[in-house]
């Protein structure tokens, strides 16, 4: 679980977070949407420990700022939208790295580590990868393989910036699968997202940000309405709802 | 019990290569070789047989006679030996600050003089050429050069930092070339005043080790060998960093402080590689390029490989200094320089292609 009381994210003069609190409950799926600048990434960034803020962020009961960096990375994972993943590192290499809060500063992985990189690795059926270079993956296999890095940190927590970000279609829902997934064992899943529709289908709880301040935050069915997305993100759109959950279309003025 | 269940699940091999024996062995026997052939190579042929045997004279408990006369003795172990450690030091050394920086800093082209060392010492050495040749010992022009570097890098680190931590690297750089380009200007206005020690400063600034002995391999060795130690415990460390500062630090890495010692580490002993060879330029760059061309991107192999090579490397740099030209010496960083230009020039070849 991963909760923020009144948390401020700052860039010198500009406020990107204005006061956001939240809560993020164990094996629940939160998405923060929002039209660009509404600060997103500054709010998941914050949670990851990776700016400074102020307010309270609290992980697993913990105050943030009293656990170390390791400590933190031992309970949030965090993937940013463009991941840096060097082409001649083997996807076992790659997802050993998740292992480094488990390893002391100037140590190496032991059996424990990497046994954790190849659970990790068999979660995502990226097994047979696991000697190929990086640089010959596809964009969706790539993907795979940062989550695998993520899920080998065996934290509580995933923290995902636009995770679907460059794939096609079935790439996108393929890995919101393989996220949901993850989050049925028990994983604290926040994610932002640019696409409404894929939070409508996957998240169970959506947090609108505008200008850094949070407009409307519920289940997707309450806050995803034809007039919220016109007055946040200056779009016509129509909102369809049936079993699997909203849909939201664009529709030509 | 059905076929499927009695199937054993067959575990991915999950594990990071490392040096690798196959390289590890290449690169010890590439050193070894190349330290033999500094030992052997000179005006005066002692004889290779000659040269291991009085090499294992000196091992406890092997008992094997000395073959060599008190002259070839006195040529080996005090004339070439000192040179050969020296070059072997220096160029470990050079290698392995340029892999590091090149991780740090994340910039294939970096070399060891980035933030500044080459600049300083140039100055402080040139200084002491024209302040101090006659008052001064022969301990005078690697202090002033030594004094020089870790001044010049300490402002750079200083100059740097005054922007924050979020575009530091960037800054570093770019307080690095600053550094450089005002070192230069001051360097060449005093010089252009003593023309008479144009020819000193000069050979000092190319490089070499013809006048080394003993006590330069004393002096530098403790800085070397603490600094090596320091970044080959980060080989791994410099793997987490290559994924970029947030990824690192969303791993539990503090960025800064392991960019800082890693910095100083390999300024300490840059400086100290600088303050008895002078200038030589590209083993910095070549070396751990080579690695990575021809064995593996992981700094893991990067790094300690570059030591080893870095070290043979200098040490037949320096042979050719002292046989192309025989009896006169060419200046290592020309030789240096001479082979490091087109492979320069290779290298952001493949480097833009990889783009």
């Amino acid at each position: 679980m991963i909760e923020t009381h009144d948390l401020w994210v700052r860039f010198g003069p500009v406020a990107a977070v204005r006061g956001l609190s939240l809560r993020a409950e164990s094996g629940g799926w939160t998405a923060l949407i929002g039209p660009n600048g509404a600060g997103k990434t500054s709010a998941l960034r914050a949670l990851a420990g990776l700016v400074p803020f102020d307010g309270e962020v609290r992980v697993e009961q913990q105050d943030v700022r009293r656990l170390g960096r390791r400590a933190l990375a031992r309970l949030v994972a965090f993937v940013p939208q463009k991941p840096e993943t060097p082409p001649e590192l083997t996807v076992a290499e790659y997802v050993l790295l998740g292992r480094t809060p488990h390893i002391s500063y100037l140590g190496g992985e032991g059996k424990r580590d990497r046994e954790a990189a190849a659970r990790a690795l068999r979660r995502l059926d990226l097994e047979e990868f696991a000697q190929r270079p990086l640089g010959s993956l596809s964009g969706g296999e790539l993907q795979r393989a940062v989550l695998a890095r993520a899920l080998a940190q065996e934290a509580r927590v995933l923290l995902l910036d636009e995770p679907t970000t460059s794939l096609d279609l079935g790439r996108q829902q393929l890995v919101l699968e393989l996220v949901d997934e993850l989050r049925c064992d028990g994983l604290t899943v926040v994610t932002t997202m640019h696409d409404l529709t894929l939070a409508g289908q996957y998240a169970e709880h959506v947090v609108l940000l505008d200008a850094g301040s949070v407009v409307a935050e519920g289940p997707a069915v309450e806050v995803l309405s034809a007039t919220t997305v016109a007055a946040h993100y200056g779009a016509n759109v129509r909102v369809i709802e049936d079993a699997s959950g909203v849909f939201v279309v664009p529709v030509r003025r | 019990m059905t076929i499927a269940a009695k199937r054993v699940e067959v575990a991915p091999r999950v594990e990071a290569r490392g040096v690798g024996l196959r390289a590890g062995f290449v690169t010890v026997a590439f050193l070894l070789i190349a330290l033999g052939v500094g030992l052997a190579v000179g005006p005066a042929d002692l004889g290779f047989g000659a040269i291991v045997h009085s090499t294992l004279s000196y091992i406890p408990f092997l008992h094997v006679h000395q073959p060599l006369g008190t002259q070839d003795h006195a040529l080996l172990w005090q004339i070439r030996a000192p040179r050969v450690a020296l070059g072997a030091l220096v160029g470990g050394m050079l290698a392995i600050a340029g892999a590091s920086y090149q991780g740090v800093f994340r910039t294939p082209l970096c070399d060891p003089y980035l933030l500044g060392v080459a600049g300083g010492a140039g100055l402080g050495a040139t200084l002491a050429i024209i302040y101090a040749s006659t008052s001064g010992t022969t301990w005078t022009v690697p202090l002033a050069s030594f004094g020089g570097a870790i001044a010049a890098v300490v402002v750079t680190y200083a100059l740097g930092r005054s922007v924050g931590a979020t575009h530091m690297t960037g800054a570093l750089v770019l307080a690095g070339v600053t550094m450089a380009t005002f070192t230069a200007a001051v360097q060449t206005f005093v010089q252009q005043r003593h023309p008479q020690q144009l020819q000193n400063i000069y050979s000092w600034l190319l490089g070499g080790f013809s006048t080394a002995t003993w006590h330069d391999v004393e002096i530098c060795a403790p800085y070397i060998a603490a600094s090596s130690l320091v970044l080959l415990l980060h080989r791994r460390v410099f793997d987490v960093l290559s994924l970029g500062d947030d990824e690192a630090a969303s791993l539990g890495v503090d960025v800064a402080r392991a960019r800082l010692t890693i910095v100083v580490a390999a300024t300490l002993g840059t400086a100290a590689a600088v303050s008895v060879s002078g200038l030589i330029a590209f083993v910095g760059i070549i070396v751990p390029h080579t690695i990575r061309l021809l064995v593996s991107t992981s700094y893991r192999a990067v790094i300690p490989l570059s030591l080893l090579t870095g070290a043979g490397f200098l040490v037949l740099a320096d042979v050719a200094a002292r046989t192309v030209v025989s009896p006169a010496e060419e200046p290592i960083g020309v030789i240096t320089a001479f082979l490091g230009a087109p492979f320069f020039a290779i290298v952001l070849r493949t480097s833009r292609r990889t783009r």
